[in-house]
């Protein structure tokens, strides 16, 4: 049979078929930048429980400057990050955006963001009105401002106060747990007393069955290695002194191999040997809010992004209480703030470097806090949120004394975020599994710190 | 010429450009933001030291050995039951509605049903009084329940190849065969499994060349984990290129990918003869 590649006519189609996706793919491509000062500006951001505060934001931005219309599109964490940057290569991201501190690195590194100084100063931005550190967050290794901040967040306890009263620990006493890595403290006495088996056996009297656990006293939604064990254990490895990596901001050198680091998770993933918290195994799927939510845990350590929904629980008595008190003498949490970026693609940098400003503003941070969704990052907007929960019934001050007091410590700020990620989950998944001993950690950290070595 | 023209494009665009670019990709650092930077042979090298990669091929040969062997069995077992015994049309399409379904529903629905808490298989297993099974979250089921579920999804539309193989059997051969006293077993093996052979190349081609493929029931359920257990080799390359920003890493372990299927096709043609059929 004739080979049908060989006939001239065919190379000759070929040739065209090829030049047409080249010219194709050639169309994708970004275009240079305008600097149109009208017309419609895209937004996007991940949190579905603050759309409606920011739609507000956008309707006021559109009645105050008619010629610009603000586009909202909300996408969940979990696609976000992965559109944004294919469509940063594709021409098609959006032009301003909700930026995460441990992603933004990767993006000042490609020239993705437009750098907001001369904005600030042509503005007139008052940089201290924001809680301290927030905006110096989004300046760059090189000196350059790339967002800026539009909220805040610190971790707490959300727990079931009528299980805390029925295992006869009193809200008091749920505001001043202690915790060491060595016996857990009151805190694991606290976490073992609200285990329950399903004969009503409590996890610290004789006869505990920990294979038929009804209530955990803890709840687990995963290792948490992805996310430097922000929400699940950052706050106790924190007041061992231990730090993420060497410096933060721009940290070259990660800290997995030190002994506190190791204690403290072995601490921790001792509890679902113990039967106090649900095994690793049996949280794939599930929803460690909902589990709480239906009366399967008592405790759960979680950021105040989520009040809104533990809120939301029917029949539980939501308790907030702080984070406990570790060997440091403190009480910590890490501190993560979000903030608004211009995409270097945009064609609309003048409306886009406006509507940031806005969103930077107490006109659109205040409306936020009168929604109770989040903390703003305006000092006098975080004031009004914290007055908005409260007429909503929620106590919200052990997140908000943690910035009081200042015992909040960064979220780490790294170049090679996603690649750390990919070594650290699976690495943290297997000590909390069972499946290897926190020194198995000393290997992966060997990993991680390759990824800086180049 | 003309009328080949839309295909060939389709061909051009999404095929051989692609897979070219793929190639120089392998060879390049490329984070998808700026231009892909010539590394050499710098990829391979971090591939073959790779603990991840070896675990990935591990995995995914794990979860092809299962797959196939109980998708073609059963396939085999359904396609005779098609011809020989549940002639109704009703009960042959019946077979087929699994593969209907899209994987990513197929797959989200056995998610819900295996839970290990709210999924009805574990209330079941339950009510028989043994201990729950964590389907999804256990490093020794999660691959074997990956395997499960598109075995379930995929046996029909197999079936149905095979099926087609079997009707192209001259029936004189059977006749044949029971005047001269053959048992059934004798006449499948003597006569329907050497005979339906071109067909059963084919059919293993298709279905191991798919299952190297598997991504989508791991991307909606496990995502890799537990730990390392359902990190295949597609998901490896997703997770590389897309999560990490290394497309140049992702696609030297995609064309490592080819190579495999390539030799894997080759060797399956070659051993089953699948390009000629024992009844000219």
């Amino acid at each position: 049979m004739k080979n049908p590649f060989t006939s001239k006519k065919t190379v000759g189609a070929v040739a065209i078929a090829v030049f047409a996706a080249a010219s194709l793919s050639a169309c994708g491509g970004a275009s240079a930048g305008g600097n149109s000062a009208s017309g419609d500006v895209s937004y996007w951001l991940w949190d579905a429980n603050q759309l409606p505060a920011y739609q507000q934001c956008a309707d006021d931005f559109h009645k105050a400057n008619p010629d610009i219309t603000v586009k909202i599109t909300q996408t969940g964490w979990d696609d976000y990050w992965g559109k944004l940057t294919n469509g940063m290569a594709a021409g098609t991201a959006p032009d301003v955006f909700t930026d995460h501190l441990s992603k933004f690195p990767d993006f000042v590194k490609t020239k993705q963001l437009v750098p907001l100084d001369d904005a600030v100063k042509a503005a007139n931005i008052n940089l201290n009105q924001y809680n301290a550190g927030l905006a110096d967050l989004w300046v760059g290794q090189d000196g350059k401002r790339y967002g800026l901040p539009k909220d805040w967040d610190t971790i707490s306890l959300f727990y079931n106060k009528k299980m805390a009263a029925a295992a006869g620990l009193s809200p008091a006493q749920m505001a001043s747990l202690t915790w060491n890595p060595q016996d857990g403290g009151t805190y694991e006495k606290a976490i073992a007393h609200l285990t329950v088996d399903k004969n009503g056996k409590r996890g610290d009297e004789p006869g505990f069955d920990k294979n038929n656990v009804a209530v955990y006293g803890l709840g687990l939604p995963g290792s948490d290695g992805e996310n430097a064990g922000q929400t699940q254990w950052s706050f106790l490895s924190a007041t061992t002194g231990w730090t993420t990596t060497d410096k933060n901001p721009w940290g070259t050198h990660f800290n997995y191999d030190d002994k506190r680091l190791q204690d403290t998770i072995a601490w921790w993933a001792s509890l679902a040997q113990k039967g106090y918290m649900p095994k690793l195994e049996t949280t794939v799927g599930a929803s460690a809010p909902d589990a709480f939510g239906a009366g399967k845990a008592a405790i759960n350590s979680n950021g105040d992004w989520m009040i809104g929904q533990y809120k939301t629980y029917k029949g539980v008595d939501l308790g907030i209480a702080p984070t406990p008190v570790g060997p440091n003498g403190k009480s910590m949490s890490m501190f993560n703030g979000l903030a608004d970026s211009i995409w270097a693609g945009t064609k609309k940098k003048d409306a886009s470097i406006k509507w940031v400003e806005y969103l930077a503003s107490t006109k659109c941070q205040d409306v936020v806090a009168s929604k109770a969704v989040v903390f703003p990052a305006i000092k006098t907007s975080s004031d009004k949120a914290a007055a908005a929960f409260k007429a909503k019934g929620i106590d919200v001050t052990p997140f908000t004394q943690h910035v009081k007091d200042d015992t909040t410590f960064l979220l780490p700020i790294t170049d090679n975020a996603a690649k750390v990620a990919g070594i650290m989950k699976p690495a943290m998944d297997a000590v909390v599994a069972g499946k290897a001993p926190a020194s198995s950690l000393t290997a992966a950290n060997g990993q991680v710190n390759a990824l800086f070595a180049k | 010429m003309v009328f080949i023209a839309p295909a060939l494009i389709g061909l051009v665009a999404f095929y051989i450009v692609p897979t070219f670019r793929g190639l120089y990709l392998s060879f390049t650092d490329y984070s998808i933001l700026g231009d892909p930077e010539w590394v050499g042979m710098k990829n391979y090298q971090a591939i073959a030291k790779d603990p991840m990669f070896w675990n990935s091929l591990w995995v995914t040969v794990e979860y092809v050995v299962i797959n196939i062997v109980l998708q073609t069995s059963i396939a085999l077992g359904l396609a005779l039951l098609m011809h020989n015994v549940a002639k109704s049309i009703l009960v042959r399409g019946a077979l087929l509605l699994p593969y209907l379904m899209a994987n990513v529903i197929a797959a989200l629905l056995w998610f819900w049903m295996l839970d290990y808490q709210i999924g009805i298989v574990n209330q079941v297993i339950e009510w028989l009084g043994l201990p729950r099974v964590a389907f999804f979250g256990s490093q020794i089921w999660a691959i074997p329940t990956q395997a499960l579920i598109n075995t379930w999804r995929n046996m029909g539309y197999t079936a149905l190849l095979i099926f087609a193989g079997l009707q192209a059997i001259p029936g004189s051969l059977y006749e044949a065969a029971s005047l001269d006293g053959s048992s059934p077993g004798q006449t499948f093996r003597k006569i329907t499994l050497p005979l339906l052979r071109p067909v059963l190349a084919l059919v293993l081609v298709m279905t191991v060349t798919g299952s190297f493929q598997v991504f989508d029931t791991v991307a909606v359920t496990t995502q890799g984990g537990p730990i390392n257990a359902t990190r295949v080799l597609q998901y490896l390359i997703f997770q590389r290129a897309f999560n990490e920003q290394d497309f140049g890493y992702g696609s030297a372990i995609a064309v490592i990918l080819f190579l495999i299927l390539m030799v894997v096709a080759v060797i399956q043609m070659k051993f089953l003869r699948g390009n000629e059929s024992d009844l000219d």
